[in-house]
């Protein structure tokens, strides 16, 4: 029972913080639309990861090794 | 095999620096004033705790909003650089994965759980949580995200001073064999201690400008003095306390990375008896002829200081840029090899891991153990075999020499601005003076241009080095295309200042607002 209490007192502490938020919903949206920019947009279609675009899989170490030594 | 270095185009190697200079910079825009503001709303909770009164209730209530808002803006701006190890550093970032991936995934982890958590509860916990466990919560909040910090700065810490690795030619990698090494290093612990303070600095002006303005417009008088005695106290212990652990921290570089120091001091001929420049007449917009010149033009030095401060000894020997280039000897009679020694021990190193990945290719045990047997001699130069002339291991002094000076010279403004702020706050009457409104005020932009100073000097004095001695920038670089990072740049450009622009647009509406604009 007190278990139970607790977690509705978790839940009433964010439903209730949420619902009466007033600049909060101004940042959640700025929040929302940032991690949107970063995550989707940004990580999707400019940041690739250049080593396993470049490399089979298990030979990144052969990869990043000519990549390091013919560069002296 | 085609050269690689003669494909890449070298100004690929400058716009992926200043994204990742860019991104670094807009990331701590945001990040001392959540440090900073944590600690002075903690205090200003704490007599809520302690007196009962609803004054100090209402005044941490507006601190913590503050806070709110830069805590929101800031939020995953630093994930970007951990895009751009992947992409546009992708040699670096397969060389460090194995060292950065513990103390990067603690401090996800306790950002994540630890803040999230907490912060929740000092927003959503007024009246519904005791006072007691709302106050541990907003202590905890600052906590975490002093904890994050820590973590961050000692990924950075390694790069300048990689301890507690040993590189694997069979992965490619460098991996940890001492967690402790690598959390505890004197230049972690330097680095945490001097960056948490100076953010609490930068929490405090900011704190106190505020307080000001309200002064200037004869509003909440009450509520600004209040906050600004609890402001002035915390930033001048913080000033001071950043004067002693800069102190250390040039003391540790003196011994880690003498030629940050050199630059820092635009000191070209080093020796025993060494003064600090207090300023001199170094071109701005040009490295020095460091090789001609004697010494930076028209220099005031403090007899001696340079020696103390970076030996504590006053006949100390502080080598200069041609020392290190040419090798010198310390005062404990251990010799410091030359450049042309260190390109040779760099180059056996690079010619022994082409040797191990043939013969690992062949199957060859014995010729792979002798390349691993060269490699393990040589590997601490590693970086040095890409090196051709000796301009390429001098970092731009200018910038080094200026942002240093940028640096210590806004924390004495801050030392003499908190002193007077208490001056007249417990002596005199605050409400008046208004040339110091207006100077705390100013002191606003000032504080974050010398925060940012601070890690100017930091970044650009490591240069040309991704990884201390093992990897110059241009072999940790991807090979991309100039175009893409380009077009990456602006967009964080545009990404960056339009989140900077919102922000100061909704703190100002809060301040505007006052303490009681949530009532």
């Amino acid at each position: 029972m007190e278990k139970q209490g607790f977690w509705q007192n978790v839940w009433h502490l964010y439903y209730d913080g949420f619902r009466n938020m007033t600049i909060g919903k101004t940042l959640w949206t700025v929040i929302l639309i940032k991690l949107f920019i970063i995550f989707v947009v940004l990580k999707l279609f400019f940041f690739p990861n250049f080593i396993s675009h470049h490399s089979k899989k298990g030979e990144e170490a052969e990869f990043v090794s000519t990549e390091i030594t013919s560069r002296q | 095999m085609t050269n690689l270095l003669l494909d890449l185009d070298t100004s690929m190697i400058n716009w992926a620096r200043a994204q990742f200079a860019l991104t670094a910079i807009y990331h701590w825009l945001f990040v001392p004033l959540t440090l900073g503001l944590a600690v002075i709303m903690g205090i200003m909770e704490t007599c809520y705790y302690r007196t009962g009164k609803e004054f100090w209730k209402d005044t941490a209530k507006f601190w913590q909003r503050l806070f709110g808002v830069n805590f929101a803006m800031g939020i995953a701006t630093g994930i970007i650089l951990e895009f751009e190890f992947g992409t546009n550093w992708s040699n670096y970032s397969w060389l460090v994965g194995d060292v950065f991936g513990a103390p990067l995934a603690i401090e996800g982890i306790v950002a994540f759980f630890m803040e999230s958590t907490f912060v929740a509860v000092m927003f959503f916990g007024w009246n519904k949580v005791s006072k007691g466990f709302h106050l541990a919560s907003t202590w905890l909040t600052g906590l975490g995200a002093t904890i994050s910090a820590w973590w961050i700065l000692v990924a950075n810490s390694w790069m300048q001073y990689p301890v507690g690795q040993e590189f694997n030619p069979d992965t490619v990698r460098n991996e940890m064999t001492s967690f402790a090494d690598v959390a505890l290093s004197p230049v972690a612990i330097d680095k945490f201690v001097h960056t948490a303070i100076s953010t609490w600095v930068v929490g405090a002006v900011f704190c106190v400008g505020v307080c000001c303005w309200y002064l200037l417009k004869r509003r909440h008088v009450e509520f600004a003095k209040a906050s600004m005695k609890i402001g002035a106290i915390v930033g001048l212990t913080a000033s001071l306390l950043a004067a002693i652990s800069g102190d250390h921290s040039a003391y540790t570089v003196g011994q880690t990375q003498p030629m940050k120091l050199a630059a820092m001091e635009a000191l070209y001929n080093g020796g025993t008896d060494q003064s600090l420049t207090v300023i001199s007449a170094v071109n701005p917009f040009k490295q020095p002829d460091y090789e001609n010149e004697e010494e930076a033009p028209f220099r005031i030095a403090v007899p001696y200081a340079l020696s103390f401060l970076a030996t504590h000894d006053l006949h100390g020997f502080v080598p200069g840029v041609n020392d290190i280039i040419n090798g010198y000897t310390k005062d404990d009679g251990t010799v410091e090899m030359s450049l042309k020694e260190k390109i040779e021990r760099g180059q056996k190193a690079i010619i022994a891991l082409q040797q191990f990945r043939e013969a690992k290719k062949k199957g060859d045990s014995a010729a792979m153990d002798a390349a691993r047997s060269v490699m393990a001699e040589n590997m601490k130069y590693f970086g040095y075999g890409y090196v051709k002339e000796s301009e390429q291991i001098v970092p731009y002094i200018p910038v080094c020499f200026y942002a240093f000076r940028v640096m210590v010279g806004g924390g004495c403004l801050f030392i003499l601005l908190f002193a007077l702020i208490l001056f007249f706050l417990y002596k005199k009457d605050i409400t008046k003076p208004k040339w110091l409104h207006w100077l705390a005020l100013a002191c606003i932009p000032i504080a974050y241009i010398v925060s940012e100073s601070g890690w100017l000097v930091a970044e650009f004095g490591r240069q040309p080095w991704t990884i201390q001695d093992m990897l110059p920038t241009w072999v940790g670089v991807s090979d991309l295309q100039t175009e893409s990072v380009m077009i990456t740049f602006f967009l964080f450009l545009i990404l960056f200042t339009t989140m900077l622009a919102v922000e100061i647009s909704i703190l100002c509406k809060q301040i505007k607002k006052g303490p009681e604009g949530e009532k």
